[in-house]
């Protein structure tokens, strides 16, 4: 790991193919000083991307990566981590990935705390598939295939997040770069599980969720007096209605991270040419 | 034929049974015999009739027989169910005293053996030791010296405290006192015993053991019969190498996990059954591209959707062979004994990283619960080996960077395998992607670097066939004019048929094929043969319809599906009466 390492030493050479002014510009920028600010490097760096515009971000960007199915991409940085504590996991998606198709494993995620980060761009449509409702689009968010709106209120991923027993949970804005830097930092940094729901306006699909929208609206937690190691101060400024938030909502000082509790330790990549010492006695166990 | 002894216990799934069958296995494999076991057991966890079976002799023995000379009824039904495996020299142990046993008529002449369990049990320390009595009762009846019982107790019971293991090491010869006091009898049996040491194991269990000989570190699953026992067996003994169980919260995670833990450089693995194998398909076609190598393991039970659980069935080779959208580059390999699952999983995941593909190691349900004996030098260890394939490390990465420097993990290699470097590698950085990509693993719809890829991809396995051997294992004579071809767990009763085919003056040519894809060429065996018999455990004859694929010639079938393995006399009797119609149907066809 060399310590001069730049954030511009994560792009990779590819033009991102994002709309201009997509959020994903402000969002993936943040993520990349973030992991050049903690001190990793291209070659200790594994991102996990899921499906969907803000999934291209694993080949705008230069690391180990890898572009999964939709949806699942949380497992696989489990897995990476697993196999690899000393690696920095980074998982990205967009809102359809993370909390339709991926709900299942972003609860699960969530209590199984292993040491990563997963940066979720919300932009409260599908933007891929060319703007169809998600699961964080208003009630009455109308689209070719929901006329009416979706009829049913959005998920509250930090809502779901706390539940599920999340140990940081953070919210960020990606036109605020430097915030939005920060906070991502601070998930990188901490031990365990960091989720960073990102407002990440889509300027083509989603005409009522947009940058004006978020700046008016947005309050930072650090002008507030809000205590984020309090649980019951996050679950309430989570389940606040219509407020919108940037900052640290939840971080438990005790996480303790999955893979340390399981005793994983160091690279599994390593192992012997042949059987490992001690095999036979799997088979004496037989007798 | 063996001169082999069945015996049988069977009751209320909660009764102990599976336990029960255990401990006299074990005892029996102590002994220095062999042991096959079979479990027929219903999808619940109180109820419903269940048994343990163990067939056992000096000799090797393969399969079942529809033969019992000792049976345990727990339940009136117990009887009712075996009827037809009942003869003359049967002898059926039950508990008189018991108010729902009072009718119990025993069939066909055989010795109705009434032994106060419940009773005997109580004396001894506990009404739950009954099972033990039993034990005791038909070590009595065998002749089979009751020392052996106690090892087993000890290994059941032993972190339950001395004293009880000593209850029950009484309560088991009460059991053999009631009858040598009460029947004067003399029962035609006398079970031998030996100085051959044997492991006792079933096929999940040495599929894990493989797994970790083959340095496996990453396991993920979500549990279903009959694979479960896969990943309880690796719980645990894994930690010891330095790897890890995880628990996913189902199969789409659990394999996704596999894979990243795979792309991280660890040797990894899943298990599921059919409804997970359908989950697992989505990710399967993304283990291909991004050319991650991995073992899936499918132990086959009763489809579809969710079938019959505890059921015997071979149905998902067609799964295995083309599931999954698109065109997928795979290996398919099917262990057909339980020593193979151990030999072939180390096998899989030597093709899995020498090749870069996702393996699909297929079991069955027959298989998995399936105890079987082995001399301990079956699994010799030191004869392990393991290649890793085109890993690349610091000192020879440069050769495989492009001129900007960048690492081309999907470098389309002529032989189709492109270099490895495990993350954390200097300079190896690089992307994958299910998307079609380029060299770089950057997302492309160049159709000149689409087709390079999929021809590359597709290519391995021509390197595969060219490199390993996809071979078969043959028995019998191979002049005959009848070949029969299985694959999976029916290798033992076809094995063993052929000793009832060969009394019956029937010649046969068996082939058992492990490799289902790649798999050897039959086409000069089954030209050389007047008929082909295909077996298998299901409907359509899935594998009969590859043989015929390649061979372009039609096979005769035996499919058996009611969810219940061939044993070895019925198998016989179908290949003979297949036989016999083919070649009436040939004679018609020559008039
Ligand atoms: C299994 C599966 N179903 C559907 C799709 C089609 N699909 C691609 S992206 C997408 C939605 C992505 O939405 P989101 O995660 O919000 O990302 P965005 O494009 O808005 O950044 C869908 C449904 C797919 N690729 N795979
Ligand atoms: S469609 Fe929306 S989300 Fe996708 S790139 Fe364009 S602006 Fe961004």
């Amino acid at each position: 790991m060399s310590s001069d390492i730049r954030f511009t030493d994560f792009k990779s050479d590819k033009q991102p193919t994002w709309c201009p002014g997509c959020g994903d510009f402000g969002t993936m920028n943040g993520m990349m000083k973030a992991l050049a600010e903690t001190g990793n490097d291209p070659d200790n760096t594994f991102i996990v991307a899921g499906i969907g515009c803000s999934g291209k971000i694993g080949t705008y960007m230069h690391s180990y990566a890898l572009h999964g199915v939709h949806g699942r991409a949380l497992p696989v940085g489990i897995g990476v981590k697993m196999a690899n504590p000393d690696l920095e996991v980074m998982v990205s998606g967009g809102d359809g990935d993370g909390y339709s198709i991926g709900a299942g494993h972003f609860i699960h995620a969530c209590r199984r705390n292993v040491d990563m980060s997963y940066v979720v761009m919300d932009n409260r449509i599908y933007g891929l598939t060319k703007g169809q409702a998600s699961p964080t689009s208003r009630e009455d968010f109308e689209t070719a295939t929901t006329p009416d709106g979706p009829n049913q209120p959005p998920v509250n991923p930090k809502a779901l997040a706390l539940a599920s027993g999340a140990t940081f949970i953070a919210q960020t804005f990606s036109s605020n770069s430097q915030r939005h830097a920060e906070i991502v930092q601070e998930a990188i940094e901490h031990d365990g599980f960091g989720f960073v729901n990102v407002y990440s306006p889509c300027v083509t699909f989603n005409d009522v969720d947009t940058y004006d929208y978020f700046r008016d609206t947005i309050e930072d937690l650090d002008e507030t007096d809000h205590d984020r190691h309090d649980r019951e101060q996050a679950k309430d400024k989570i389940l606040e209605g219509d407020k919108e938030y940037m900052g640290v909502l939840y971080q438990d000082e005790n996480s303790v991270p999955f893979e340390e509790r399981e005793g994983v330790e160091g690279s599994m990549a390593e192992i012997p040419d042949g059987a490992p010492e001690g095999a036979m006695d799997l088979v004496r166990e037989f007798y | 034929m063996p001169d082999d002894l069945n015996w049988a216990i069977g009751g209320e799934a909660g009764d102990g049974i599976d336990s029960t069958g255990k401990i006299f296995a074990q005892a029996l494999s102590r002994a220095g015999r062999h042991v096959f076991t079979s479990k027929d057991f219903a999808s619940r966890i109180r109820g419903g009739y269940t048994a343990s079976k163990i067939r056992t002799s000096v000799d090797r023995v393969e399969s079942v027989v529809d033969r019992l000379d000792i049976l345990i009824a727990l339940t009136e039904r117990t009887v009712h169910e075996n009827e037809d495996e009942l003869h003359e020299d049967s002898v059926v142990i039950y508990d008189g005293e018991r108010s729902t046993m009072q009718d119990v008529e025993v069939p066909h002449g055989a010795t109705a053996l009434e032994v106060p369990l419940k009773r005997l049990a109580e004396d001894a320390g506990g009404a739950i030791m009954l099972n033990v009595v039993a034990l005791g009762a038909a070590c009595e009846v065998t002749n089979f010296p009751i020392e052996n019982l106690d090892e087993s107790l000890q290994k059941r019971f032993g972190d339950k405290g001395e004293a009880i293991v000593e209850n029950n090491k009484q309560a088991a010869r009460k059991g053999q006192e009631y009858v040598r006091e009460e029947y004067d009898h003399e029962f035609p049996y006398d079970v031998e015993t030996t100085d051959e040491d044997y492991v006792l194991l079933n096929g999940d269990e040495a599929i894990g053991m493989g797994a970790i000989a083959a340095g496996c570190r990453f396991y993920a699953g979500y549990p279903i019969t009959p694979a479960t026992d896969v990943m309880e067996y690796l719980t645990g003994r894994i930690d010891q190498f330095g790897g890890k169980v995880v628990q996913a919260e189902d199969e789409l995670s659990a394999i996704n996990m596999a894979l990243g833990a795979a792309r991280a450089g660890a040797r990894s693995m899943t298990a599921t059954s059919g409804p997970g194998i359908d989950l697992m398909t989505e990710t399967f076609g993304l283990v291909a591209t991004s050319e991650t190598p991995l073992v899936i393991c499918d132990v086959m039970r009763s489809g579809p959707s969710t079938g019959m659980p505890t059921k015997q069935e071979q149905g998902d080779l067609n799964m295995t062979l083309y599931g999954g959208h698109g065109e997928i580059p795979r290996f398919v390999v099917a262990p057909t004994t339980i020593s193979e699952c151990f030999w072939k999983t180390i096998e899989a995941f030597n093709l899995a990283e020498k090749y870069q593909t996702p393996v699909f190691l297929v079991s069955d349900l027959a298989m998995a619960v399936t105890e079987q004996t082995f001399s301990p030098d079956t699994f010799d260890m030191d004869e392990v080996e393991i290649d890793r394939g085109k890993v690349v490390d610091e000192n020879d990465i440069d050769a495989w960077l492009d001129e900007k420097g960048r690492f081309q993990a999907h470098f389309p290699a002529a032989d189709g395998v492109s270099p490895r470097a495990f993350p954390g590698t200097t300079d190896g950085a690089h992307m994958t992607t299910g998307l079609e990509h380029d060299e770089l693993g950057r997302r492309t719809e160049d159709t000149e670097v689409r087709v390079e890829q999929v021809d590359k991809r597709n290519r391995k396995v021509e390197t595969a066939k060219e490199q390993e051997e996809f071979d078969y294992r043959e028995f019998g004579d191979p002049e005959a004019d009848t070949l029969v071809i299985s694959w999976g767990s029916n290798e033992g009763a076809m094995r063993e048929g052929m000793e009832f085919l060969d009394q019956e003056g029937i010649d046969v040519r068996f082939i058992s094929v492990p490799y289902i894809f790649p798999r050897p060429d039959l086409t000069e065996e089954v030209q050389a043969a007047e008929t082909t018999i295909v077996v298998e455990c299901n409907a359509t004859g899935q594998f009969a319809d590859v043989i015929e694929h390649d061979v372009l010639q039609r096979v005769e079938r035996i499919n058996k599906y009611t969810g219940v393995r061939f044993d070895a006399d019925e198998l016989a009797a179908e290949v003979k009466a297949t036989i016999a119609d083919a070649t009436s149907t040939q004679e018609v066809q020559a008039e």
